[in-house]
């Protein structure tokens, strides 16, 4: 067992929201933390809840309060942590936090601080970390779905369950090869790990493919509005966020940025980019915002390609790999059976068909997260380790001498330990030991 | 009575005979003390040297000039390359060794080594000076002022023999145990751990029944051991092979309590891998039968060692198990088998030099350190002997890394680890198996050991010769180079990318080996066998050795980010003591730096990037 690294620093910060609020967590973890508890609240149990009267250094009483103590290392970051419940007022907080900081040796924690001692410590494993971090900043209901699985270890028991069944698949190799003079590991033993090895190279590739909804979950369901100049997309982009976020003009050409709004979808995140309408004689600014409005269709979730059905202007190079809605716009103005053609009609100005389109949008958005496995890859970082680890799995499996394949299996247990930790050769001793009679 | 020497090694077995003849090589006037002259090179347990892993440390102990591979040459009765059949890289020498040619000539190898006097006597003491080790205090008022102590004490430390209910306190079976050394380390502050480890009975060989049993034979081509043995001179022996039965399984659980190991009067820790026949039945006892091999310990001997069927329980039970094994029945058991328990250090007070951190000067090698084995303790012994000498004429340090040999594993592992049940060399140990080959062991060895003065002079011209062939050879293969069409006419079929392949590439590829590069160019036909199957061994694992310094290299989106000097890695969780130690010494100066470091793995490169990134805000911190 590792002892935690030792911080000279102890750290403070308000762990609770915005004051004032009912009540307000200041939390301190490091060294001096039982030094500050004991100064300002008196002794207290280890882990159990006590009210207490908190005192400045001078004696005086700055609140009532609730005091919790964890002694490392088995707290959250591994060090002494502490945390003060006490009145949410902005003039309690700030006197608390003044008053810890005057100790020697603590300041205010910066950003993620406590977390990242978790991690120094050991407490907590990367993907576990990156899933709190997630889990911190969730916007919405999905979000915070995938982040808590994440956070309680979803992800990384995944991996560890690969590695679990690696570890075995590598134990067998290498007990042919080290106790090939063992008469109770027999020549063949290998031969039946390498049918888990190819079932689990499909799992992996099954689950690196769940990356494109955890994406969407992540930074959101992407919808590209794309047209003509003109055919009323900034009109469209500002009912949907419904605000004015774009500046609408009847001048053509005045969105040459891509604009974006973020909503929430029945609990999913949705990003709407309202883009440069497209057409073939453009200056060269202009020309710019062109590019980019395809570009960025062309690796979109959905596309929108709006028409005026009033007056419609053909566009050319649309995107056509990715999804698209045809959606007729203005059909306040437009002539009866003009709205043929296309999937939607809409318009902005009365508010028609703006339901229909948002429920579809949903829909999609829901669809697309929908398929995907309950655990999927958060970062793509962990999705390039993967697809190495997968790789290194199928060059073993069609390798040649044994002890090749045993080199392809290290650096996929390699690869994989990079995502959650190491595979220590112990492990393997372990398993080998525990499945052979060896010593002859 | 006074006598000074530079170092002293304590004790005769396999980790003092190597200390002694390399310390004593680099240049150290050194002492052997042991009780008896005539157990220096006793093998105590099994009678063979080498196997997985295991050969490997031979192979690195001969190449640094040590002495356990040309002993075993010289005493091996029963020479056989383990894992022939799977690649270079994890093919284990090994062999059987006549015990008693193997003692006499280990005897006549350090009766003739010159710088080294054998004292016979125990040690009772030895004497610290501010820190420092300064003598070794021998029975008969001797005492030994010496600049450095390599102590290797076995299973000699509060050893205590096992058979059933019957202890023995000995450090071998007869012979007297070492108590007041023990207690000598404990007043030094030395945490001290029990292990356990077992032999069986032996036997008469006049009463086994061969003529029934299953037999084993020798390689018919021996590889010996040593680059400086020409060819293995003994006859080969064959062992027999049987196996215990449901009549033997039955015994031995219905006398389990009467086992030393199963009553609780063993605290020790015994090693998983050579477990008691007891051990066996408890956690194995669904397997049909357990193999047993039947060893001859010698040539002109009678003695049989019955590999497999070690056992702490009383004699008359051990005897009554021979009598249901087929081919035992009417055996007779010239010595019982036993249990032995005895003190051990633990190994993390020790630097990676073997010297203890706790006492300058005060070096321990083999069994003490928590290992088991004559390999392990003999490559200790070598290591540990080179730094004494070194420590005593005020020269550096000597590390072997965990790229560059097994002995570098071996120590890595037990400084930074430390044990949890006697250590024993796999091949699985080390990450850089593919490069750490016995082929391979002088090249990578010798080198170093020239630079350190041990190597004699036949043995330079040896190597030299060797490594010029194969120098030689690879120039060659590495100037012949074909097109994917022209190898295809030669019938070998490979991607048609229009880019030349050297002979060297092409050796990597399955379809071709040294028969087909002669078929192809005569030249190659022209090279000595030996030279011929290095270079194909080499060049067939070279496109592994380039990925792995490609996979450290892909770490490269760190490579600008410079290390602060005030970080202090020693105190960090989670690195390796070779690579603390490391990180002092050469203070990398960035990630890459760290990264190009010998020994630097992944995980602990993601360690130090998290304590690099640490310093940092914390230096943003004290600005703002």
């Amino acid at each position: 067992m590792v002892s935690p690294m030792a911080s000279k620093d102890s750290i403070v910060a308000l762990s609770s929201g915005r004051l004032p609020a009912g009540i307000a967590v200041i939390r301190i973890s490091g060294p001096t933390t039982r030094f500050v508890v004991e100064t300002i609240a008196g002794p207290v149990k280890d882990r159990l809840t006590t009210l207490r009267r908190l005192k400045a250094v001078d004696g005086s009483v700055i609140d009532h309060g609730v005091v919790l103590f964890f002694p490392g290392p088995g707290s959250f970051t591994g060090e002494d942590v502490a945390e003060f419940q006490v009145h949410g007022s902005r003039a309690v907080a700030a006197k608390v936090l003044q008053t810890i900081t005057s100790f020697e040796g603590v300041r205010h924690a910066e950003p993620g601080e406590f977390t990242r001692r978790a991690f120094l410590n050991g407490r907590l494993d990367l993907v576990e970390t990156e899933a709190l971090a997630d889990l911190v900043n969730a916007e919405t209901e999905a979000q915070r779905r995938f982040a808590l699985s994440n956070a309680e270890g979803a992800q990384s028991e995944l991996y560890s369950s690969w590695r679990r069944r690696l570890i075995h698949a590598r134990a067998m190799i290498e007990a042919e090869i080290d106790f090939a003079d063992e008469d109770d590991v027999p020549g063949s033993v290998s031969e039946a790990v390498w049918s888990d090895v190819a079932a689990m190279i499909g799992e992996i590739e099954r689950h690196v493919e769940g990356f494109k909804a955890a994406e969407i979950i992540r930074d959101g369901f992407e919808v590209v509005i794309l047209g003509a100049p003109n055919a009323g997309k900034s009109s469209l982009f500002n009912a949907l966020a419904r605000r004015e976020a774009a500046i609408v003009t009847d001048e053509p050409g005045t969105t040459r940025d891509l604009l974006e709004v973020a909503m929430d979808l029945n609990g999913l995140k949705v990003r709407i980019v309202d883009t440069a309408g497209l057409r073939d004689a453009a200056g060269k600014v202009e020309s710019i915002g062109i590019e980019r409005a395809r570009a960025k269709a062309g690796a979109t979730d959905l596309v929108l390609l709006l028409e005026d059905m009033a007056d419609p202007v053909a566009v050319s190079d649309v995107p056509n790999e990715v999804p698209l809605l045809r959606i007729g716009t203005k059909s306040d103005i437009a002539r009866a059976g003009a709205g043929d053609g296309y999937d939607l009609v809409i318009s902005t100005k009365v508010g028609a068909g703006i339901e229909r389109l948002l429920k579809e949008i949903g829909d999609r958005a829901a669809a697309a997260v929908r398929n995907a496995g309950d655990v999927l890859p958060s970062r793509l970082r962990h999705v390039e380790l993967l697809s190495e680890t997968r790789d290194f799995l199928r060059a073993a499996l069609s390798g040649q001498s044994q002890e090749l394949r045993a080199e392809e299996l290290r650096l996929a247990a390699d690869r994989l330990g990079r995502i959650i930790g190491a595979v220590d050769v112990e492990d393997l001793l372990d398993v080998i030991f525990s499945q052979f009679c060896i010593g002859k | 009575m006074t006598s000074h020497y530079d170092v002293v090694v304590v004790g005769g077995g396999h980790a003092g005979c190597e200390a002694a003849s390399a310390a004593a090589r680099a240049g150290a006037r050194t002492a052997l003390v042991t009780l008896r002259f005539d157990t220096i090179g006793v093998m105590s347990c099994n009678p063979a040297i080498g196997g997985l892993g295991k050969g490997h440390l031979v192979r690195e102990i001969d190449a640094m000039d040590g002495l356990m591979g040309r002993i075993a040459d010289a005493a091996g009765i029963q020479f056989r390359l383990l894992n022939r059949r799977k690649g270079p890289a994890v093919r284990g020498p090994r062999t059987q060794a006549d015990r008693k040619l193997y003692r006499l000539a280990m005897q006549e190898a350090i009766r003739q080594q010159n710088d080294l006097d054998v004292i016979e006597g125990e040690v009772l003491d030895f004497e610290i000076a501010d820190g420092r080790v300064a003598a070794v205090l021998v029975s008969g008022d001797r005492r030994l002022a010496c600049g450095a102590v390599v102590l290797t004490t076995g299973t000699f430390l509060r050893g205590l023999i096992h058979i059933g209910e019957k202890k023995i306190v000995a450090g071998r079976m007869n012979e007297q145990a070492s108590m007041g050394l023990s207690a000598t380390m404990a007043r030094a502050g030395f945490k001290l751990g029990r292990l356990k480890t077992g032999t069986p009975p032996r036997l008469d060989g006049r009463t086994i029944d061969w003529a029934s049993l299953e037999s084993q034979a020798a390689d018919e081509d021996p590889v010996p051991f040593s680059l400086m043995t020409d060819r293995i001179a003994n006859p080969q022996i064959h062992c027999g092979i049987t196996r215990t039965m449901p009549a033997t399984h039955e015994l031995i659980r219905a006398n389990l309590g009467r086992s030393a190991m199963y009553s609780g009067s063993i605290e020790g820790v015994g090693p998983r891998y050579c477990p008691s026949i007891e051990d066996k039945i408890v956690k194995f006892g669904d397997r049909e039968g357990h193999q047993i091999f039947l060893e001859p310990e010698g040539l002109v001997d009678d003695t049989v060692y019955p590999n497999g069927i070690s056992t702490s329980l009383p004699e008359d039970v051990q005897l009554a198990i021979l009598k249901t094994i087929p081919g035992l029945e009417k055996a007779t058991m010239l010595q019982p088998g036993y249990a032995i328990e005895y003190d051990h250090v633990d190994p993390r007070e020790l630097k990676t030099t073997l010297e203890t951190k706790r006492v300058d000067g005060l070096f321990l090698a083999g069994q003490i350190n928590g290992t088991t084995g004559y390999e392990e303790a003999g490559a200790q012994g070598l290591l540990a002997g080179i730094n004494a000498a070194r420590k005593a004429a005020g020269d550096d340090d000597v590390v072997l890394s965990r790229t560059e040999a097994y002995i570098g594993v071996m120590v890595d592992d037990l400084t930074s680890r430390g044990i949890a049940e006697p250590y024993r060399m796999f091949t699985s140990r080390a990450e850089f198996r593919l490069s750490l080959r016995a082929d391979n062991a002088d090249e990578r060895l010798t080198p170093l050991a020239e630079k350190l003065g041990i190597v004699s002079p036949e043995r330079l011209q040896r190597f030299g010769d060797m490594a010029q062939k194969l120098d030689v050879a690879r120039a060659l293969a590495k100037s012949v180079t074909w097109t994917p069409n022209e190898a295809a006419r030669h019938g070998l079929e490979i991607n048609k990318d229009g880019v030349r392949r050297s002979a060297y590439e092409l050796l990597a590829h399955p379809g071709v080996d040294m028969a087909w590069l002669s078929r192809v160019e005569p030249r190659f036909a022209t090279l000595d066998s030996k030279t011929a199957e290095r270079l194909e061994t080499e060049a067939k694992y070279s496109v592994y050795l380039d990925r792995q310094q490609a996979d450290v290299a892909q770490i490269r989106h760190e490579e600008a980010r410079l290390i602060p000097e005030a970080i202090d890695f020693s105190d960090v969780p989670g690195l390796s003591n070779e690579l603390k130690q490391k990180m002092k010494l050469r203070q990398p100066r960035s990630i890459a730096d760290a990264q190009r470091m010998e020994g630097m793995t992944p995980a602990a490169l993601a360690i130090i990037v998290a304590h690099v990134r640490n310093a940092e805000l914390a230096a943003r911190r004290s600005v703002a």
